[in-house]
């Protein structure tokens, strides 16, 4: 099995190397046969694609059949692992996760070069960098970081098993789902690169480009909440967001790409801020990179420390190829980036992307600083600091509040100009909802002076209900207008305008999405918690619950054996669940884990976490953690999926209007 | 979070005690002498206010006693577990965690003892090094740390203003004759360009 899938990276290697040579050469050396070349060249990445996929299928096959002669398998599976997760083995180490990086990215390239007839000459330069990066993780795969290298000595009767923290459901889908996200952002940044190096006339590039990264976009979203939920799942402690730089590593992307999918339409608009698209573009697929690299090379401590090594030698290398390849390109071309228009306004949809992207760079700075300042200190100072949660939440909260206020506004405003009684006119109902959504929290009791935690909650709530109304005020009144037309009722004809124009409208679901997610954060400022060590019979109470330990059970299987708890819990003196927290010890692995029993309304969540027990009592120890308004954080995370969708869904036929002289347009759906 | 039932109990009893001692009247002879009624009036409002101030430190202090849960609560969210789990101190849910369980306890103690937090977290920082605060300090190179996000905010601003200024005074440059019809291909583009900005 090892010779097939070592052969099989070998050839990959050997295809790759090929596609990007022929396909190179094809483009600078203008001959009658370059065209023939550069063809050859696309068909070896696509070639590529089976070869890579026939290695991760003999990885997988090895780990379902128990090949311990592998090492990789022996490290990361054992015979009672069950199946879902010997299929996770594929991305569960290191090596098994990049050569799933390799396959993604021959999956994205092979659609590439499938659909090389939209702009043959624009394909052809995008499928050569594509290529190129193929080439590098080929390269560590055959050379640094080889899935299939084999047990030396006596063939092991089992393997070590899977970590223990990753045999969770959401651990099948969160890692595809994020590497979707990073090895995606490789497209677009092809496309970007090639539009540059060929000094790409049109907008037609940046389309193209939009599309990519709206998908990508989408399942990064995807793979960091995923992340998030099973932080929140199996850590058991009680929260989902701990600013690890694993975790910090995934969002630096995210904000660069929600930056470009906000200012790429100043470049298609209006042909504004072309360069800066550029370089956003740029740094998104670096920092996806720079990710990949903080994830593998153990540079900063993490709790993601099951895929350290000493490949990051490989990234440093590769980061500074990329960038030093773009800004050649750059200074060579920068010419073609000539912005075409001027700023007619400061109160303009232009300044309000400019501000936004300005806040989401800082934000993505913040993080970027905040995760490698530990090793700047030790370099400077000799002395290693930590910067954890404190230090981001004080920084990025005001920032996310600021990014708020513009998301409520941004949409009021139009291209080029936008008069002030416009804005007054569609701004008044929403900041008088949201102003009264304060005054009613805090004559509900919430005290916002008392802790600058209570004080952004509080914004945020009433910053997250200015964005819904004028959410729903564009919708409601570009509804208006088309029922008045169609004759429609109101549902209709929302329906219609959103089809109209799906990426402006996808757009408003997707920020409406992520207010949901905000309002979710907000509630986080109320936590409870109690830990208390249970015997039969003994009741704890928390905020409007109390849990009466009913029992505790034991269990056995193959894999691990488990203990548990049986608790009622019961509400207003009635018993209204009962929740079976656990903790589970592996026997491969001799590890432990927790499996988090929650009852989860829209209202509050009731986290239970059996800690174990107490070494010299003997007895249980049950933590319970209230957790105020989680749900919303994942009813979000749906609302941004259900709008990305619908952005992607190709316009409905514009409607034809006769152009009278003097006609008084309605702005219905205008802009984005 | 673990705390000690009994903490904010003894806090108080202990600051009843010391309130005892400050308060309780020495002895003191009575003279009915009117020279010395000034010097007792004197005497007796000093030791009135002198008590007045006793009472309201101990009041504030009473008050304190009841927020030692918070400060314990605080404290504890600016340290950092040091096992290697990397969570906050008091989010360590390892059971048997050879570390938590001590530093909650010699935290507890601090705040007993009526250590400030300065004193409280510089005792963590000389046991256990600097990696068991949760943020950089604000001292030495540390504020580096603290600063930089601001200043980038802050020449990002400058940098915004900048090209928006520039914008702004860009010559709008209109091809020859624009005042005049347009027709085929030019109309066409400027139809390209109206809905692009409008997408009506």
């Amino acid at each position: 099995m090892s010779q097939i899938g070592s052969f099989a990276l070998l050839l990959g290697l050997a295809l790759c190397a090929y596609s990007f040579l022929a396909g190179l050469l094809a483009l600078v050396i203008k001959g009658p046969g370059s065209g023939r070349l550069g063809e050859t060249g696309r068909r070896a990445g696509i070639a590529s694609f089976a070869v890579v996929f026939l290695a991760a299928v003999v990885l997988v096959v090895a780990a379902f059949q128990n090949d311990f002669s592998i090492a990789y398998i022996f490290h990361h599976s054992n015979r009672d692992l069950p199946a879902p997760y010997k299929f996770a083995t594929l991305w569960s180490g290191q090596e098994g996760s990049l050569l799933f990086w390799a396959l993604l990215l021959s999956a994205y390239g092979l659609v590439l070069r499938l659909r090389y007839k939209t702009d043959v000459r624009l394909f052809a330069y995008a499928s050569v960098i594509i290529a190129a990066v193929q080439v590098f993780f080929l390269l560590l795969l055959n050379f640094a970081a080889n899935p299939f290298g084999v047990m030396q000595g006596s063939l092991p009767a089992d393997g070590n098993g899977l970590n223990p923290l990753l045999q969770y459901p959401e651990m099948v889908i969160h890692p595809p789902m994020l590497y979707l996200g990073y090895v995606g952002f490789t497209v677009p940044f092809a496309f970007a690169l090639a539009a540059l190096i060929m000094r790409y006339p049109g907008e037609k590039w940046i389309q193209i480009t939009r599309r990519w990264t709206m998908v990508t976009w989408g399942f990064l979203t995807c793979g960091v909440f995923l992340g998030a939920h099973w932080a929140y799942s199996v850590l058991g402690w009680g929260g989902y967001w701990g600013w690890d730089p694993v975790e910090n590593a995934s969002l630096m992307p995210w904000l660069t790409g929600t930056a470009f999918l906000h200012s790429v339409m100043m470049q298609e608009k209006r042909g504004m801020l072309k360069t800066w698209n550029m370089w956003l573009i740029f740094s998104t697929f670096m920092l996806s990179i720079f990710g990949t690299f903080l994830t593998r090379s153990g540079v900063v401590s993490s709790v993601h420390a099951f895929a350290q090594s000493s490949i990051g030698d490989w990234f440093v290398a590769f980061l500074a190829i990329i960038f030093a390849t773009c800004l050649f390109f750059y200074v060579k071309n920068h010419s073609h980036l000539r912005t075409e228009h001027k700023l007619e306004s400061l109160i303009s949809r232009e300044s309000s992307f400019l501000f936004n992207n300005l806040l989401l760079l800082v934000a993505c700075f913040t993080v970027l600083w905040g995760t490698l300042f530990p090793v700047l200190s030790e370099w400077v100072q000799g002395t290693k600091v930590t910067v954890g949660p404190p230090f981001f939440n004080r920084v990025n909260v005001p920032v996310a509040l600021l990014l708020l206020l513009l998301t409520a506004v941004g949409p009021l405003l139009a291209w080029r100009r936008t008069s002030v009684e416009s804005l007054k006119r569609n701004f008044l109902w929403p900041a008088i909802g949201a102003l009264g959504t304060g005054v009613l929290l805090v004559a509900l009791g919430m005290r916002p002076w008392t802790d600058v935690s209570y004080f952004y909650s509080l914004m945020t709530i009433m910053l997250s209900v200015l964005v819904a109304l004028t959410v729903i005020s564009e919708f409601v009144r570009g509804g208006r207008v088309i029922g008045r037309h169609t004759g429609q009722n109101l549902f209709a004809s929302m329906v219609q305008l959103a089809h109209r124009n799906t990426r402006r409208y996808g757009g408003y679901i997707v920020h409406f999405g992520v207010i949901v997610i905000m309002i979710g954060f907000a509630g986080s400022v109320f936590n409870q918690d109690k830990e208390q060590e249970m015997g039969f019979g003994d009741k704890m109470t928390i905020g409007p619950y109390t849990l009466v330990c009913q029992s505790y059970t034991q269990d056995d299987n193959p894999n691990y054996g488990s203990e548990w708890a049986v608790m009622n819990v019961f509400k207003g003196g009635k018993q209204i669940a009962t929740l079976n927290p656990e903790r589970r010890f592996y026997k491969a692995s001799q590890q432990t884990s927790t499996m988090v029993a929650n009852r989860s309304t829209p209202q509050e969540d009731l986290y239970v976490v059996y800690e174990g027990q107490n070494p010299e009592t003997g007895k249980p120890i049950i933590k319970v953690h209230l957790n105020p308004l989680v749900m919303w954080i994942w009813i979000g995370v749906w609302i941004i999926i259900a709008g990305t969708v619908v952005a992607l869904i190709p316009n409905a036929a514009p409607v034809r209007v006769p152009a009278p002289a003097r006609m008084r347009a309605e702005p219905v759906g205008a802009g984005d | 979070m673990r705390i000690e039932p009994n903490l904010v109990s003894r806090l108080l009893l202990s600051s009843r005690a010391k309130r005892g001692i400050c308060s309780s009247p020495p002895s003191k002879k009575v003279t009915d002498s009117s020279s010395l009624t000034l010097l007792g009036m004197t005497v007796f409002v000093l030791r009135r206010s002198a008590q007045l101030i006793a009472v309201t430190l101990a009041v504030f202090a009473l008050l304190g006693a009841g927020d030692e849960s918070a400060r314990v609560n605080d404290l504890g969210h600016r340290m950092m577990c040091v096992c290697g789990c990397n969570q906050i101190l008091l989010e360590c849910n390892h059971v048997g965690c050879a570390y938590s369980e001590r530093m909650r306890s010699e935290l507890i103690a601090a705040v007993d003892r009526g250590d400030n937090d300065d004193l409280t977290l510089q005792g963590f920082v000389q046991k256990y090094g600097t990696t068991v605060m949760a943020a950089p300090t604000k001292t030495g190179f540390n504020r580096v740390a603290w600063i930089m996000p601001y200043l980038v905010l802050v020449l990002g601003l400058a940098m915004v203003t900048l090209i928006v200024r520039a914008w702004r005074s860009r010559p709008l440059v209109l091809p020859a004759g624009a005042v005049a019809a347009v027709h085929g291909a030019e109309l066409e583009h400027f139809r390209d360009q109206a809905r692009k900005e409008t997408e009506i």
